[in-house]
């Protein structure tokens, strides 16, 4: 539970931020290793996570072309990807609130992980701080982890042997948490993961997460009566 | 070619995320949009959370991941820091590997 008092709650998010970031960083070194496996060279590999920003798009690209998908067929998939994105920043319009030249820069930002961050504080200003502090702390470390896979490539071991495969569940479970609470929460969430379930054997990698949407359809029929 | 496909992705990419923040900005949403805009991260990060515990790219699959997430649920439950929370799971979940 977030502690009353203000500095605490925000040094305790910093604190997760870095371990969120660092949790990524690992990961992104398998991104790297994985990416000039695929064919890609160094510089694109880096340009992928500094301006794409998004693993999961990051991993389908890369996953088409290692398949032998050409960069146009990669493209596909991991725009879908990325569509999730567009509704987490639809969702964050009531937290980033500021001048134009940093929502511009903001924007960047706006991933899974720092829009649960945001989403688990209890006022807007811990929200938008949690927002920044670990969409910095990932964007510095994920980027750091691409560039160590690019060098040093295979020679990092598998991050499964770690279990880091489960730590990112668990990381979004713990964040998902205190959400539950509120009116109509759990059943959009039972609702989504019902529907990524079901989507999982048919769909790509990634795409139950957008269809698990859906869930909330009833709420906005509702709410248009 | 591959060049054009990276920044396309990261044009494609930033514009996606900018719709909110930048696209909308500090304008209202209207009332009838906000409680299932607010809502819509819920179902997502549930279906990110139930996905990387039992898929597999298109197959659904039980394995040391499981137990790594019923011991982060426990932790959750009983109100556990957070890191704990993530640092058990993988712990959980390596130590089932490595045996």
């Amino acid at each position: 539970m977030p502690p009353a008092d203000t500095a605490d709650a925000t040094r305790t998010i910093d604190r997760n931020a870095i371990a969120i970031g660092a949790a990524t960083g690992t990961y992104a070194i398998s991104f790297g290793a994985l990416a000039i496996a695929a064919g890609l060279t160094p510089a694109q590999t880096v340009a992928l996570s500094l301006l794409v920003f998004t693993g999961a798009s990051q991993f389908a690209f890369i996953g088409v072309l290692a398949g032998g998908g050409g960069p146009l067929a990669a493209l596909v998939p991991a725009v879908v990807l990325a569509v999730r994105n567009s509704l987490y920043g639809l969702s964050l319009v009531p937290v980033l609130r500021g001048p134009l030249g940093r929502r511009l820069l903001e924007s960047h930002l706006v991933i899974d992980e720092s829009t649960a961050m945001a989403r688990s504080q209890r006022s807007k200003a811990l929200a938008h701080h949690a927002f920044v502090a670990t969409g910095v702390s990932i964007l510095v470390l994920w980027n750091a982890g691409t560039i160590a896979g690019v060098a040093f490539g295979s020679a990092i071991g598998d991050p499964r042997a770690l279990g880091l495969d489960a730590m990112f569940p668990a990381a979004f479970l713990a964040l998902l948490a205190p959400q539950l609470s509120r009116p109509g929460a759990r059943t959009v969430a039972l609702g989504g993961g019902l529907l990524a379930i079901a989507c999982v054997p048919f769909t790509p990698a990634g795409v139950p997460v957008v269809v698990a949407c859906a869930a909330v359809v009833p709420v906005l029929i509702r709410s248009r009566r | 070619m591959t060049w054009a496909a990276v920044l396309a992705l990261a044009a494609a990419s930033y514009a996606l995320k900018a719709l909110g923040p930048v696209a909308i900005g500090r304008r209202e949403i209207p009332p009838r949009f906000r409680e299932p805009l607010d809502l819509l991260p819920i179902p997502m990060l549930t279906a990110i959370a139930l996905t990387g515990t039992v898929a597999s790219g298109q197959h659904l699959r039980m394995d040391a991941r499981l137990p790594g997430l019923a011991v982060a649920a426990i932790l959750v439950w009983r109100r556990a820091p957070f890191l704990a929370v993530i640092v058990a799971a993988a712990a959980t979940t390596a130590l089932i590997r490595a045996f």
